[in-house]
């Protein structure tokens, strides 16, 4: 605390340029709302996908830079003024000029929508601003679907280690039997397959059943993970921790020694039917799911035997459910997650499920914070893109990132967001969040 | 009956290794009731120090600097490297859990295993991918009891686990320091009240595991002498297992799960396809665990268990 205020205290010589800026920036988009600037970004992510790559050819920048031009600087720092007036051009621009056309529309939609549409609105804009930003560059596209299957891994896997106390490891495992599953069911029924032979049903019923995989992915997981939740009826903690750790390596051990899927060779040839749509809806649904999870009666429950198991059975809290309904749960999303995920990859084998996998998630997780939707949302997004900036450098990689990630923790043991929730509708509808805020002040509350 | 009595060296040889490193994750655990994730890397880079420890003083003695036997330079870099890698786990503790000591505990398991991401990631950036030859420091004599043929290194092994263990137990039964371990395994929050300096404590624990795995690491580099960054990943977790085997935080449990575990993967590895190995092995954990929730010797869960 100390140190905070010290620090604050120190002039910083660029505050005299930061003061101004952000003066007139409250001056002219104070009261602009959230959703014009959804709307200002997803307008700006289409021009680029119209106009990006002529744009940054005439900058001398080759191509469109993938994210944001920040791997671009770090690697040859002589193509910073490129970049910048490209961000500025290409993204700050639009964003600004539509947001500021589109705020009286936006504030007369905040009084006459529900709140439930107005926030599905606010998932749409956000839903295109992905979806122009990740056609430009298959690249930007594969990291986006992997981002949301991250989110997917960490919000089922905060269920247990954040609402539920416990610490699970088995998440990788969890995944590869989604992934597994799936594979096989589609592969089986909608490919020619040197194994499995040939396809049950024409190829363009796939993406339709693509879903339908994935549901039974989550369940034959969900079915295994009885493996874990069982033994948890009796022991807690390390030994828990322990029970998934020998889960996640009889998975990868059995998937080693099936050999009809391919053995530790792997396994490939799924149908590519997990386009950015489909994994932008099941981690919608996935983070809605999981939303209303926490913050049902059955969600509370779980806190409580976080909290104090034999208390929370005193009051009347059928602890077993709630083992089983959170273990289950975790490994259903993430059993999804899995199936997601081997289809996005095109292959599996299964020391990629390995336990390096489940400590990037568990990264991701205590970046982000336990208990907190939000958190797991915030977690994943910044390890996906430090570490993604940090590709070109290959190894330093994983240098920079453990120890930014300590860092992290040291500063804020508890994550980014952790015990914390951002709101949607107060986020959504600030003007009214700030003029209810002022009516309680003005009230005396 | 000849090979399971071939195997049965074999189980002693791995449950030694999995019995020295195991300890220093239960001593920890007995003290701060957290696990250290970065324990496996610990003994990777422990046995990275030892590689360069011996061929140094191998380098030395051919040159005649520095009249040295084998045995001499196996005893010299045994204790080298066991001083050496002792820092490596101060360092760990400070950089890792000092910080974090009163935060949650899963804070500190994320910071453990960052740190041990980080030792893996610069060993393979400062060395290279090429893998590394542990030095022959003893030439192999095999002995022939009856059908059975062992190695001098195997008996070596099992002799060096059981005299460290001895070493150890009387360190901490003995020892002042050893005694204010008991008591801050005993009751954390009295001790620093009794004067006791609780970082010097844990810092000496983490010092004496970090050893113990040293010497682990030299064992085993002489007996697998191929040596790479992630050699501490599978060990270090199976030496984990060990140790909740045993039950957590009992060094007696410790001991008995490394080699309850080198058992089990032995005779798995012996009597079936080897592929099965890991299959199997944690199968036979699960059951005991499902049977013994606490471990063989551990304590049932309480509430002094800080979450």
């Amino acid at each position: 605390m100390g140190t905070q205020t010290a620090l604050s205290r120190v002039a910083i010589p660029w505050r005299r340029w930061v003061h101004p800026v952000a003066a007139w920036f409250r001056q002219h988009f104070g009261d602009t709302p959230l959703g014009s600037w959804l709307l200002g970004a997803a307008v700006a992510t289409l021009l680029e996908r119209l106009f990006g790559a002529t744009i940054a050819y005439y900058l001398g920048l080759g191509s469109v830079p993938a994210i944001f031009g920040l791997s671009i600087v770090l690697k040859t720092p002589a193509l910073i003024p490129s970049v910048l007036v490209f961000v500025l051009l290409m993204y700050l621009l639009p964003t600004l000029l539509v947001a500021k056309f589109t705020t009286p529309l936006f504030l007369r939609w905040e009084e006459r929508l529900s709140t439930r549409v107005y926030v599905l609105l606010h998932v749409l804009f956000l839903f295109l601003i992905l979806y122009f930003w990740s056609q430009v560059d298959p690249y930007r596209l594969l990291v986006l679907r992997l981002l949301g299957i991250n989110i997917l891994l960490t919000l089922s896997l905060n269920l247990v280690n954040g609402w539920m106390g416990e610490f699970s490891v088995s998440v990788a495992g969890f995944m590869s039997v989604g992934a597994y599953v799936s594979s096989v069911f589609m592969v089986w029924g909608f490919v020619n397959d040197d194994v499995f032979g040939p396809a049950f049903f024409p190829e363009s019923l796939a993406p339709l059943a693509f879903p339908l995989s994935l549901v039974l992915a989550g369940a034959v997981t969900a079915v295994s993970a009885l493996a874990v939740a069982i033994p948890s009826f009796r022991t807690r903690g390390d030994y828990l921790a322990i029970i998934t750790l020998a889960y996640l390596f009889i998975v990868k051990s059995t998937f080693e020694n099936l050999d009809f899927i391919g053995g530790p060779r792997g396994f490939m040839n799924q149908p590519e039917v997990a386009s950015f749509t489909v994994v932008f809806v099941w981690v919608v649904l996935g983070i809605w799911v999981m939303h209303n999870f926490v913050t049902s009666t059955l969600g509370k429950a779980t806190n409580a035997v976080r909290d104090n198991e034999s208390a929370a059975e005193m009051m009347t809290v059928d602890t077993r459910r709630v083992k089983v309904v959170a273990f289950l749960t975790h490994a259903f999303w993430s059993g999804v997650a899995g199936g997601l995920y081997a289809h996005v990859i095109g292959y599996i084998n299964p020391s990629s499920f390995d336990l390096r996998k489940s400590a990037e998630i568990l990264g991701m997780l205590y970046l982000g914070g336990l208990n907190s939707v939000s958190g797991s949302i915030l977690g994943p997004v910044l390890f996906m893109f430090l570490s993604e900036i940090l590709r070109p450098f290959q190894l330093a990689k994983w240098l920079v990132i453990p120890v930014i990630l300590i860092y992290a923790m040291v500063r804020r043991p508890r994550g980014l967001m952790g015990f914390q929730e951002l709101r949607v509708p107060f986020l959504v509808r600030r003007r009214q969040a700030q003029e209810e805020a002022r009516a309680h002040a003005v009230a005396g509350d | 009956m000849e090979q399971l009595a071939q195997q049965l060296f074999n189980a002693l040889q791995w449950g030694s290794y999995y019995a020295l490193i195991a300890l220093g994750y239960s001593m920890v655990y007995s003290i701060l009731m957290l696990f250290n994730f970065a324990h496996g890397d610990v003994f990777m880079v422990a046995t990275y120090i030892g590689y360069f420890v011996a061929v140094g003083l191998l380098g030395l003695a051919s040159l005649s600097l520095l009249p040295l036997s084998n045995v001499a330079v196996f005893v010299l870099t045994l204790i080298l490297t066991m001083f050496l890698a002792s820092f490596v786990g101060i360092g760990v503790e400070l950089v890792a859990y000092r910080p974090l000591r009163d935060a949650p505990r899963a804070s500190a398991a994320i910071t453990g295993l960052m740190v041990g991401i980080f030792m893996e990631t610069a060993v393979l950036a400062a060395l290279g991918a090429s893998r590394k030859d542990f030095p022959l420091l003893i030439p192999p004599i095999t002995f022939t009891i009856g059908p059975v043929h062992v190695t001098n290194l195997k008996l070596l092994t099992l002799a060096m686990a059981f005299g460290l263990m001895f070493l150890l137990h009387l360190f901490i039964s003995r020892t002042k320091i050893g005694m204010a371990m008991r008591a801050m395994s005993f009751d954390y929050a009295v001790v620093p009240l009794m004067g006791i300096p609780m970082n010097t404590i844990i810092v000496f624990t983490f010092a004496l595991g970090s050893a113990l795995a040293g010497a682990a690491g030299i064992l085993f580099g002489m007996a697998y002498p191929v040596l790479d960054p992630y050699m501490g990943v599978l060990i270090g977790w199976k030496a984990f297992v060990a140790a909740i085997l045993g039950g957590r935080g009992s060094i007696f449990g410790a001991v008995v799960g490394g080699f309850l575990l080198g058992f089990i993967e032995i005779l798995v590895a012996a009597t079936l396809p080897s592929t099965m190995r890991d299959l199997i092995a944690y199968s036979i954990v699960l059951l005991i665990l499902t049977f013994r929730p606490y471990g063989l010797f551990g304590e049932e869960y309480s509430a002094r268990l800080r979450l």
